[in-house]
This record gives structure tokens, sequence and C-alpha cells, in this order.
């Protein structure tokens, strides 16, 4: 190690060997570098997956165009859209089909006498193509009232159960004084708002929910003619509605318009974010304490350094070597911790806490940077100091 | 060639010296003027707060000069910027009173050092040719066999002899030195010193030294006595 650091530097590693040298310490700062890198990741995985979570019921659709009531922010809240919007969009040219969505939430009640919070989305089973694969080859088997296709990631579900499903096996469960029944499942997992989803037919809605009507769905979606501009069509659906009434949007807008605003104005997004700048700065006062001491305890022997002659890039090296050596031997750990605990959490919460390649980067690259800037501010203390004063 | 600085690498021309500020401030050093001749063990000394370390401390680039002259090998350091500070404290070999090695190097290493400074950007003359400069010098002041030793693991003396062959391996023209026994005991006391008069002579090289120790002031060449901050004496000696 020493032999390649002196060839890599093309000088004597003195970092290295410093680090080397107090075993005891170093092990505390590669400790405290690891708890910086944890509670970073932790805080980042809960809200990764607040944001990932917010993006899966859109992934469910298979639609270009999304007609929300003005005041809609994401899928479940806002006003309802009067159906007609769905018929006066198909005048557009370019507009192929529409299709209204429905969107509720239902209590799962179980036999042990907990209870399941499920969101519903409903639409008519013919239209199949406005859903994506998994659900499109199962949405034929709503086609009987009062059956609904359930999440077999739901939180807290009986997987062998939820294995035994089929036409001829349904399982069948009580919600808002219904007895439903489930000839199939799909997989989506919970999120931050419900312990799971169900699709079921909007005739099957509108019998579970008796204060909604046909002619007022949540949201709708249309289809595109093939080649044709999306944002044209867009534009020309605003010129036709009424200002101020609906928004018409592409579906991965409405989707990255309802991740800002769950993640900025919304409470958990608000709480999650906090959590993840409190581990940041947490994680930052960690790694300037380190470096600062570091530097202060080798002051006086960097003193003697400058004496001989030696420049402030000298230090500066030195210094940046130590926070290399340390994110490095601080990260490897802190990665591997966090990425049991994503199981963990993972596993506990069916939220989907997973370790990607991106944060990694990004959380080494701060770790980093974090290093390097804290060494360089305490090496500053050297700077301007006639060398006899700092023995 | 001539070059300046040449007879008397180090020249001070009424050098005055305060520390503290505003009401606190004190004068360390009055009028001091004085040349350095090339070649010779010059030991200065005097009593406690004479100023006789702030003299070695300015004229050796570690302390900034506030008022009056001092030329270090034709430079003036008075107004002298980092870069050139810099430059002229890689000619020079520092002896420190505590002997300041690094306690994470190697008696060897810490010995390196004192060469890397010169010429670190010169990728050949790594590694390989460092290591046998630092151990030539480490075996002229007797410590050869100690060359893996950390600082922890040596005696005083002999750290303070890694300390003299730091200070001479990169063959500085000047050497100064600050107590260098203070830490020792009579007898390596003496080894340190006698080692370095005579590396400096066979070297040429110019050494400066404080002391209170009496029984070193014989293998000086000069003596300059300090009081409150005046030379007060100034004795030379045909050796």
């Amino acid at each position: 190690m020493t032999a390649f650091l002196s060839w890599l530097l093309g000088r004597l590693p003195i970092g290295w060997l410093q680090l080397k040298h107090n075993r005891g310490r170093l092990a505390a700062a590669v400790a405290g570098i690891a708890f910086a890198n944890i509670l970073v990741f932790v805080q980042l995985g809960i809200m990764m997956a607040l944001n990932t979570t917010i993006l899966v019921p859109y992934s469910l659709l298979n639609a270009d165009i999304i007609i929300s009531a003005a005041d809609s922010n994401s899928l479940t809240d806002g006003s309802n859209v009067p159906r007609q919007r769905g018929f006066e969009a198909l005048s557009i040219a370019g507009v192929a089909d529409s299709l209204p969505l429905f969107i509720g939430s239902i209590n799962w009640k179980k036999d042990d006498g907990s209870s399941t919070n499920l969101q519903v989305m409903a639409s008519d089973p013919a239209k199949g193509a406005f859903l994506a694969q998994p659900i499109r080859d199962e949405i034929a088997k709503l086609f009987l009232i009062d059956t609904v296709l359930l999440d077999r990631s739901t939180r807290g579900a009986d997987e062998v159960r939820f294995e035994q499903i089929s036409p001829q096996n349904p399982m069948l469960f009580e919600a808002n004084g219904r007895t439903l029944s489930a000839p199939g499942t799909i997989d989506v997992g919970g999120g931050f708002s419900s312990d799971g989803f169900a699709y079921t037919s909007d005739q099957t809605f509108l019998r579970l929910f008796g204060k909604r009507i046909s002619g007022a769905p949540n949201h709708i979606l249309l289809k595109a003619e093939a080649d044709r501009d999306i944002d044209i069509v867009i534009a020309e659906l605003q010129e036709l509605f009424p200002t101020g009434k609906v928004k018409v949007r592409t579906l991965e807008e409405a989707a990255h318009a309802d991740q800002v605003y769950q993640t900025t104005e919304r409470p958990t997004g608000l709480i999650f974010g906090f959590g993840v700048l409190m581990g940041v700065i947490v994680g930052l006062v960690i790694v300037y304490q380190l470096l600062s001491t570091d530097v202060a305890d080798h002051l006086k022997e960097y003193a003697t350094f400058k004496a001989m002659g030696y420049r402030q890039s000298f230090f500066l090296s030195i210094v940046f070597e130590e926070a290399l050596i340390l994110a490095v031997l601080g990260f490897i750990p802190g990665a591997l911790i966090a990425t049991i605990l994503y199981q963990f959490l993972s596993e506990a919460s069916s939220l989907p806490i997973m370790m990607d390649n991106a944060r990694l980067i990004v959380v080494f690259l701060g770790t980093l940077a974090s290093c390097a800037i804290s060494g360089a501010i305490a090496t500053r203390r050297l700077a301007g100091a006639d060398p006899a004063d700092l023995f | 060639m001539a070059h300046p600085g040449d007879k008397f690498p180090i020249v001070t021309e009424r050098l005055n010296h305060w520390f503290g500020m505003g009401e606190a401030r004190k004068q360390a050093i009055f009028d001091v003027s004085l040349e350095i001749d090339a070649g010779k063990l010059t030991i200065l000394v005097g009593p406690s707060g004479s100023g006789k370390t702030t003299l070695l401390t300015l004229i050796g680039c570690l302390r900034d000069v506030q008022n009056g002259s001092a030329q270090l090998l034709g430079q003036e350091l008075n107004n002298a910027s980092e870069a050139e500070l810099t430059a002229s404290r890689q000619k020079l070999g520092f002896i420190f009173q505590a002997h300041n090695l690094h306690e994470s190097l190697t008696a060897l290493q810490n010995v390196r050092m004192g060469l890397e400074v010169h010429a670190r950007q010169s990728p050949s003359k790594k590694a390989d040719t460092y290591n046998v400069a630092a151990a030539h010098l480490l075996n002229l002041v007797g410590l050869g066999d100690r060359q893996k030793y950390l600082p922890s693991n040596l005696s005083g003396g002999q750290k303070q002899r890694v300390a003299v062959a730091r200070a001479l391996v990169g063959n500085p023209l000047v050497v100064f030195a600050d107590e260098p026994t203070a830490a020792l005991d009579k007898e390596s006391g003496r080894n340190v010193v006698a080692l370095l008069r005579r590396l400096g002579q066979e070297r040429g090289t110019t050494t400066v030294m404080v002391t209170h120790d009496n029984r070193i002031l014989e293998m000086a060449d000069r003596i300059v006595t300090l009081e409150e901050g005046r030379i007060v004496d100034d004795k030379r000696f045909d050796t």
C-alpha cells in the first residue's frame, strides 16, 4: 500500500502513514464516515421510495394524454372531470380514443379484524389498451360484476392465499358493504398513502361508491393516433375546453408534476426531504470534525515541514490524500450496512427501498467532496501563520 | 563567480522586532546589525528572553521580518513574498529544540522529507535515489542500523541525530540550530554538536546555533552574546 501510494503520488504517502500510525483513531474515523454515509443513505432511500411509489399508479396506465380537473395535483385529489370532455376530445383530429378513469379507496376488512387500505382504480374493461401490460392481460376477468384484481404485494398480504387465487378459486372479501370476489392478482405494491392497489371495472366501482356517478370520473385518459405530435394535440385540446377548468397534460408530465407536488408541498415529502438535508448536514459535521481534528493534531509536524520549505499545496495534497483514503474506507462499510438496512426496511414497510448505482455514486462523490473541503478549510490555519508560532 | 552572500551568507541591518499588539506590544530585538561568516560555527548565547531564538527564527525565515533588513544568501527577507520565503527555506537546514520528527514516519522517511522538498517533481529521481542519500546521512550520524525505526522507538539523542541528518541531507548552505542539546544529556548533547560541527566543516556549511549550554561553547568559531534584544558581546576564535 505504502509503495503503491508512493508511486502514485511521487512522494512519501504521508497522509496514509499518518492514518496508519494511529489505528484506533483510523478505526474511529472510518466508523464516523461510515455512520454519516448510512445516515444519508437511509434518509435518501426513504425519500426515493416516496418518489418511486408516486409513479407506480401511472405505470399501470398506457395513455398519451390525461385530462384532469384544474385543481388536481395528484391522481387522488382535486375535483372530478365531466365525462363529456372525453367525447369533446374525440372531435380533435389525432385523438383516437378516450377513457374515463375512476379512483377511490376502500378498507378491506380481513378475517382477523385488521383492515387494509387499498387504492382502487377503475375503468371500462373493454378498453384494455389503456392499461399497461400486466393488467391488460387480466382485465377480461373484470367483466363479471363485483370482481376486482387484488395487489399481491399489498402490505401484510397472505402470500400463500394470494398464490392460490384463480377464476376457479377466487378470494372473497368485503368492502364498503359489498362482497367482492378477486379472480386474479396484479403486482403493484403499497405506497405512503395506501397499503396496496385494486383494479376493477367502472361498473363495480360505481356500485362500491354509491355517491359517484358515471358522468363524473376523476380523470380522462386519451390515446393519440400514431405519428401525431402530442404537443399539437394538447394545444388544440386546451383551446377546445373552457379556460381554467381542466388540465391537459401528457401522462409523463402529470406524473412528474405529481412527484414535484408530493415531495415539495405535502408534509410527508417535506419531512423526508428535510430528513435527507439533516442527514447531509450531520454527515458534513462529522466529516469536518474528523478532518479538522486530524489537521490540528498534526499541526506541529506540518509546521516543521513548512519551516523546511514545503508549500501550502503540499499540505493540501496530504489532506486530500487522507480525505480520499477515509472516504473510500468509510464508504465501503457504510454502503454495505445501508444495503442491509434497505433490505430490512423494505421488508418491514413493503416500500421499494433499494440501493441503486446512481445513489452509490452520488453519495460517494459527496463524501469525497465533503472530506476534501473539510480538510482544505482545516489547513487554511497553516497558510497565513509563521512556522515559529505553530510549534 | 561570486554570488551575493558568499562571504557573509547572513547579514542583518538595524533589525527590530516586536511581539504583541497595542498596549501589550513589547520590543524583543533592538537594532541588531550582524554579519555571519561563511563556513563557520557561530553560537548565539544570552539569558532567557534575550531574543536569541527570536533572532534565529527571523533570519531562518520562520517569522516575518517587521522592521530593518535581514538578508539570507542574498535574499532580502523584509517584505519577501511567500514564494520567496519558501525558496529561501529550501536552502536551509533547521534543527529544532524539540527534534520535531514526524511521529508516523520512520527515521529514513523523516530524513527523506529533507530531500523531497527539493526535487519532488522529477519522477526519475524518485524513491531509490532518495533512500540511498537518506540512508547515507543516517550512516554518517551513526544510525545506519535504525533506518526503519519510528521516532517513538529511538532515544532522545538518537532522535536529535535523525533531525541533524534531516537538516543536512539536502546539502544546505546554512544550518540553523535552536538549542539542539536542550533535551539531551551531557554526553549525547556534546556528540550532536560535535557531529554538526564536523559535518559542517567537511561540507563548508555555515552553522548558526542558539544555546544555553556552556559545555559546547568551546566548539564555536564565534560567540555572539545578546542581552535584552541587543548584541552586547561578539568574539571570534581562531581554531
